[in-house]
């Protein structure tokens, strides 16, 4: 029987009955929607760590010297312990590891804690807290909406002034012109003289919550113990090499240290590709979440699917021992009812991607995470369901094609 | 009632194309010929012999009715014609081709080329058109649609139903559903047109005009083969069979089927 006549037969079946088409389909429908949604999520955040969240974190052409890496994987008990062994970076290994690379690299050392804040305005609240050193609002590229940053006279003296997120602002200053006005960062008094622009949120958390104040200025004493840094941040300038850059930082490094030979680095580089390796890895698990939630509702489908198709062909016994008596061969009936049910379930899958498609927009307008629909999701959403109607078309549609004619015909 | 006068169709060309030699093709003219044809069922192990050794010679352009009683085997024979089932013995040559040992696809193939099926409950498919209905041994056949198409409403137009091309079998009456089933029994030009009781779900009026259709086609040529157990029925047919348990009791022309009814002689077998 020719193709498109089978499909039209197909379709004309799924008219006829409606609503228990609608429930066959169900099940492929939720498989291929979680495909979709998922993947679309999955598409979603990976576009956004590549090219928003890496460049916010870690920073693009950055290398970061920590003493654990900031963006971790899964350890052993043995790699943690390890870990907090570790000597901390200090504020003198700052001057050696610079003078070892090229005139005019940019570098800021940072040291943050959360700490209490506080406000003739408003009540005290723990906020992250950094004391800086070095070109920082260069590597972050960051800018001031109003007032200015700090100056490198400030940063040298220790003036205690502090440029200020958004959220600082707004909160601690509510209606305010936040410029000049105190702020106590762990009960020290500090100015503010600038507000920054907006950093914009990473999955919903805002990234305005911060105060920056010179590293010689007293809150160094609070966020972290006498000369200890958390990250020196080296900005590698446009034609130097990355891996020789941090090539030079470790060996630089290891000889402060007196590392031998076959010890290893007791200290992080990190860098954007880092970072990214490891969202490749919580992706790999996304995806395997995203393949098993449809596989759940494809299984089902099919099994439904599986189900109705016997039952069609228990009640079509007579129409198939008609086509038989006028000439259907055993293939033509088996190619009716894969044709019928690979039909049912591209329909459902068709539904799937629509709804999925449309999910995912819901999630991405209510929720932080982004969502970019892939497109090749929506045809491994199509090809996906017409396959799981071809697989469990199968049995029912070998059933009616071995139906004996006589027999067929005798039926009710 | 002497032996030689009962079967005066069984000593002449019928059985000279029967018996020949097994195994041997009949000449051009015998559409169809069986040779000590036998089928058993097995009811949960008790054989059941529904048929016992039939031979039939029936010509092209003939109008053949098979009578008995039930459980004469006639529906057996007419499954086995119908190509619908396979003997378990016995030789069955239609239009020349050895049949009795096709595998099921070409079975199918004979189906729909050789043989147009007329049923008592007209089968035909409830949701599809009459037009539809008429295509499908067509589309079997690999007709394309167009010529599908043409060809059956030409099929419903023989049978006076060139109006009705788009009405579904529940928007026409029993007497039109069986002229659509025969239009589509036609379709294909088949070498015979085999029919199982095909009055059965008729009132006499309407079965007047499907034997009418059935006569006419008759006239043009068409070979018939029709099943029944009405002897009104039969008595359109030129020539009559009788089957009883599994064996051919008499092979008659209408004429003669008359006189032997008329004098009481299938009284005993049981017929109407």
């Amino acid at each position: 029987m020719p193709f498109l006549d089978a499909i039209r037969l197909a379709l004309a079946q799924i008219r006829v009955q409606r609503l228990k088409s609608f429930f066959t389909l169900l099940g492929v429908t939720i498989g291929v929607m979680f495909l979709i949604a998922v993947v679309s999520i999955v598409e979603g955040m990976s576009s956004y760590m590549e090219h928003d969240f890496v460049g916010k974190l870690v920073g693009v052409n950055t290398v970061s010297l920590r003493h654990i890496p900031e963006i971790g994987e899964d350890m052993s008990e043995a790699e943690w312990r390890e870990l907090q062994r570790r000597p901390r970076i200090l504020i003198t290994d700052v001057e050696p590891v610079v003078a070892s690379l090229p005139a005019g690299t940019l570098w800021s050392a940072e040291g943050y804690d959360n700490v209490a804040m506080s406000s003739q305005w408003a009540k005290p609240t723990m906020l992250q807290a950094s004391a800086v050193e070095g070109d920082y609002f260069k590597i972050r590229e960051m800018k001031v909406e109003r007032g200015r940053v700090i100056t490198t006279q400030e940063m040298a003296l220790g003036t205690p002034v502090i440029v200020v997120g958004q959220e600082i602002a707004s909160r601690f200053f509510p209606n305010l012109d936040p410029l000049n006005r105190q702020l106590k960062v762990a009960g020290l008094p500090y100015t503010v003289i600038g507000v920054a622009e907006s950093q914009g949120s990473i999955f919903g958390l805002s990234m305005d919550r911060f105060v920056i104040a010179p590293y010689r200025s007293p809150l160094r004493h609070v966020v972290n113990r006498p000369l200890v840094i958390d990250a020196l941040k080296i900005k590698v300038s446009g034609d130097a090499d990355m891996t020789e850059t941090m090539e030079t930082i470790r060996q630089v490094m290891r000889g402060r240290r007196g590392l031998r030979p076959a010890q290893r680095d007791n200290f992080a580089l990190e860098t954007s590709e880092s970072a990214l390796t490891f969202w490749t890895n919580i992706k790999s698990k996304l995806v395997i979440a995203g393949v098993i939630l449809p596989a759940i509702g494809l299984i089902v489908g099919a099994i439904v699917i599986m189900n109705i198709m016997l039952v069609a062909v228990a009640e079509r016994t007579r129409e198939i021992g008609i086509r038989k008596a006028l000439g259907a061969r055993r293939r033509d009936i088996m190619s009716q009812f894969l044709v019928e049910a690979a039909t049912l379930s591209t329909v459902g899958a068709v539904l799937g991607i629509i709804i999925g498609i449309t999910l995912a927009q819901v999630i991405a307008a209510v929720s932080p995470l982004p969502a970019t629909v892939a497109p090749w999701s929506i045809i491994a959403g199509v090809f996906v369901g017409a396959g799981v109607g071809i697989i469990s078309g199968i049995y029912p549609a070998s059933r009616a094609s071995k139906l004996d004619p006589i027999l067929a015909l005798r039926q009710e | 009632m002497s032996t030689t006068e009962e079967v005066p169709i069984s000593v002449t060309a019928e059985r000279m194309a029967v018996t020949q030699r097994a195994g041997e093709a009949p000449e051009k003219d015998w559409v169809i010929v069986t040779r000590g044809l036998k089928r058993e069922y097995d009811m949960g192990g008790e054989i059941v012999r529904a048929l016992r050794g039939v031979d039939v010679a029936i010509r092209r352009n003939e109008y053949v009715a098979i009578m008995g009683p039930s459980g004469s085997g006639k529906s057996t024979l007419m499954n086995l014609i119908g190509c619908l089932d396979t003997p378990n013995a016995g030789e069955y040559w239609l239009g020349g081709n050895l049949v009795s040992t096709m595998a099921d696809d070409e079975l199918a193939r004979v189906r729909n080329r050789e043989i147009g099926f007329v049923f008592q409950t007209f089968n035909l498919l409830p949701r599809a058109t009459a037009l539809h209905n008429v295509e499908l041994p067509l589309v079997y056949a690999g007709v394309p649609s167009d010529e599908r198409k043409r060809r059956a409403i030409a099929a419903l137009e023989r049978v006076q139903l060139g109006d009705r091309v788009t009405h579904r079998p529940n928007e026409l009456s029993g007497g039109q559903r069986q002229r659509v089933a025969i239009a589509r029994a036609l379709v294909n030009e088949p070498s015979i047109l085999l029919a199982d009781e095909p009055t059965g779900n008729l009132d006499s009026t309407t079965s007047e005009e499907i034997m009418r259709v059935f006569e006419e086609l008759a006239s043009q040529g068409q070979t018939v083969i029709m099943v029944t157990h009405e002897r009104d029925i039969a008595a359109h047919a030129r020539r009559v069979i009788v089957l009883r348990d599994g064996m051919i009791e008499s092979d008659d022309r209408r004429e003669r089927f008359a006189e032997k009814v008329q004098s009481g002689g299938h009284g005993a077998i049981g017929l109407k």
